[in-house]
């Protein structure tokens, strides 16, 4: 870990209480819900972390405690170093405040998550889904929503699958 | 036969109307852009210069379907597209055919998952399926002689 | 399957309430729907505009119809397997796309790459880039209405695309680039094409610089429309070319570089106008500078093997098959199962011809990610359209779409 780095992952392990890790240089933190918010902010101010790169989630289920590890990406110009911090969430509409007012680019990210993740963002400005049909029921990057593979016709079962497929009229 | 013979004469050319209401469709057949994906920048390929279309009769491409007889499906249709697409093909006048153009539109590609439709032909009726991931311009150009040959064929019991 | 729903339902006006203002309510001024298929638009995006006379107001994006689920289903296949899809993401840039996947495998489960394998990477990325730049300005000046530059670029395209398929064997997705290296060595021809193409192409960027940089109307429909300074670059997030038109000088290959970046010597491009002319002007900079790097990758060029030799996750040449059982045994595991990753997740970003471009992997131990996600340059990018669209004509809209350089596979994955 190079010098910056080290300050500011020290700095947000004594007031937050997270916990860091490092595999292959890089450096994530472990922080819960509560104190994302003021992390981000003591970040952005204190240590110049001005961009938010990426923002996303990994799902774990079947384990519930946690369910999700919410990832969040900093960078900073100054020195050109990245961060990772890391929350778990529990549950299967977890919710967490939003970071759009620290950093305005979280909007669509978080929009991608309440639509692929089914996570809520509090005080989040608008939040709707953004990849999917705005009815759409179901939150498709979730390990226990299924892919939807469709059969794959080879000789053998052409037939057979030929007259269930929906053709469309003229 | 025999009229023929006597009307050289005059200036005057007899044919069957099939015949020439099919050769007029072919050489002047506007497609419409309906380029969604990575078959859209092989379709502008063979659009633009060393394979180039407007050999065949498509100079323009007409973004407005009511004016576009040919609808090209280049690219990957979601579930979300699906409805669009159906709405556009609705609003083109007749005669009109489809070709769709590459994997993901003939068949659902390489992507058989809840976000893709399996083929276009679940939304609109396809007349010519072009192969290829996407496919090189002298084979969409190929799936288009294929139309023209098709469109020949047609009789009049067809369209009249 | 379920039946399909191709009904389109009717939006009421209360569900845009919180999403424009309140004039467009009332009626004095004119929601515009520039739909999903429209000739400028670059793609299947839909912009709801809200227009007072010819002035945008607002303008809201609604992206999603190219969403083609590539994160789940790369969840279902095996490491490389999945790269197949990567090229379908950003289909101008597919050489880099594998690259950066191919990049986070090698991180994550530690495989070395030999460095002819990796200046062969440079040389087909930085083509790549001078294609893409290619369409991107064939494209941008058939909007504003100059019609040849479009022809002309795609005949310079072509020969990129040639010289693709010598290598990959596929115009666009080639797939060449595999975990470990390459996926076969260049053929004889390759390096008399490249050369070829050197010596021809700087006359040519001469040419599109003749036709555009100063003609009157180009500029008159360039300058001064979308500038964008570098503060709000930075909080939106925004890379690429875009972020160094508003003068800050950062690229991924000068500040991380990877692959080998770091033995070669070009510039970055910037400039401090931070609109559309600026834009356009680090480009066609950055094409250039492309053909530097070219040109030097390809004196440097070593000898060597173009994969590694790490027979846990690159299969063995097909020659040693009848006499080594241990190859045979890799092989047979290789195929049937794929190579397994350690617990732990890696990010890895390359400079694309939009931007940042990465790969966050996560692996289980299992032959399958358990979680890739792509940070892509065009999701970000495309949220500062809003902010520059303010005030400018529906005419300008048009340019500043061109501009920002966005491409709807980044966009919807």
């Amino acid at each position: 870990m190079s010098d910056p780095i080290q300050i500011a992952t020290q700095a947000i392990e004594e007031r937050f209480g997270a916990q860091s890790s490092e595999f292959r240089e890089q450096v994530s933190l472990i922080i819960q819900p509560e104190h994302i918010v003021q992390a981000c902010q003591v970040l952005h101010n204190e240590f110049s972390f001005d961009m938010l790169v990426d923002q996303t989630a990994v799902d774990y289920w079947p384990q519930e405690t946690p369910r999700f590890h919410l990832v969040y990406q900093l960078y900073s110009y100054t020195y050109h170093i990245r961060l990772f911090l890391r929350v778990p969430l529990n549950g299967n509409v977890p919710s967490l405040p939003t970071i759009e007012s620290i950093y305005p680019n979280a909007n669509w990210h978080e929009r991608e998550l309440w639509d692929m993740f089914g996570i809520h963002f509090e005080n989040h400005s608008d939040l709707r889904r953004i990849l999917m049909p705005h009815d759409w029921e179901g939150h498709p990057l979730r390990k226990d929503y299924p892919l939807g593979y469709e059969e794959v016709q080879f000789t053998f079962n052409y037939d057979e699958i030929d007259v269930r497929k929906p053709y469309a009229k003229k | 036969m025999g009229i023929e013979q006597k009307l050289g004469n005059l200036g005057l050319v007899t044919v069957k109307l099939e015949e020439a209401v099919n050769w007029a469709r072919t050489n002047a057949m506007w497609p419409m852009l309906f380029g969604l994906a990575c078959c859209a920048i092989e379709m502008m390929s063979a659009q633009a210069s060393d394979y180039d279309m407007s050999r065949f009769g498509m100079e323009l491409m007409r973004a407005s379907p009511r004016q576009a007889d040919l609808m090209i499906v280049a690219g990957r249709v979601s579930r979300k597209m699906a409805p669009v697409l159906r709405r556009l093909y609705d609003q083109m006048p007749d005669p009109k055919w489809v070709i769709a153009m590459g994997d993901c539109a003939s068949c659902g590609g390489v992507f058989n998952n809840y976000a893709i439709v399996q083929g276009v032909d679940e939304v609109v009726p396809v007349d010519v399926y072009v192969a290829g991931c996407p496919p090189r311009p002298e084979a969409l150009i190929h799936g288009i002689l294929t139309l023209h040959e098709k469109v020949k064929g047609e009789k009049i019991k067809d369209w009249a | 399957m379920p039946e399909l729903d191709t009904h389109i339902e009717e939006v009421s006006l209360d569900g845009l309430r919180r999403l424009v203002s309140e004039e467009a309510i009332e009626g004095r001024t004119v929601l515009l729907n520039m739909g999903p298929q429209h000739p400028s638009t670059h793609g299947v995006l839909r912009l709801l505009l809200e227009l007072d006379g010819e002035k945008v107001v607002n303008c809201i994006p609604d992206v999603g119809f190219l969403h083609t689920g590539i994160e789940k289903n790369m969840e279902a296949k095996t490491y490389e397997k999945a790269e197949v899809m990567t090229d379908r993401l950003d289909y101008l840039n597919t050489v880099g796309n594998n690259l950066v996947y191919c990049l986070a495998i090698e991180k994550l489960v530690g495989l070395d790459v030999p460095v002819r394998a990796q200046a062969i990477r440079v040389i087909l990325t930085e083509l790549q880039r001078i294609a893409s730049h290619l369409v991107w300005l064939g494209t941008h000046a058939l909007d504003l209405a100059a019609m040849s530059v479009f022809l002309y670029c795609f005949r310079e395209r072509e020969v990129i695309l040639d010289i693709i398929e010598m290598c990959g064997g596929q115009r666009m997705m080639a797939t060449f680039f595999r975990p470990g290296g390459l996926w076969r060595d260049t053929p004889v021809e390759f390096e008399a094409a490249v050369r070829n193409f050197l010596k021809n192409f700087p006359k040519r960027i001469k040419e599109y610089e003749d036709l555009l940089s100063k003609n009157p109307l180009f500029l008159e429909r360039t300058k001064n429309i979308g500038v964008f300074t570098a503060e709000d670059a930075i909080r939106w997030g925004v890379t690429g070319p875009t972020l160094r038109a508003s003068g800050i000088s950062h690229d991924l290959r000068k500040v991380h570089p990877y692959s080998g970046y770091e033995q070669y010597d070009f510039e970055v491009p910037t400039s401090d106008m931070g609109d559309t002319y600026g834009r356009y002007l680090v480009r066609i900079e950055e094409m250039r500078q492309s053909l530097r790097i070219v040109q030097q990758a390809l004196d440097k060029l070593p000898y060597g093997p173009v994969r590694s030799n790490n027979r846990k996750f690159v299969p063995p040449p097909r020659s040693e098959l009848g006499v080594s059982m241990e190859a045979l045994i890799h092989h047979f595991k290789l195929w049937t199962e794929g190579f397994p990753a350690p617990k732990g997740a890696v990010y890895v970003a390359v400079e694309s011809p939009r931007g940042e471009l990465g790969v966050f992997l996560e692996g289980d131990g299992g032959p399958k990610p358990y979680r890739v996600h792509w940070r892509t340059p065009s999701f970000v990018n495309l949220q500062i359209l809003p902010l520059l669209a303010k005030g400018h004509l529906v005419a300008d809209l048009v340019a500043l779409i061109g501009t920002v350089d966005i491409v709807l596979g980044d966009v919807d994955r």
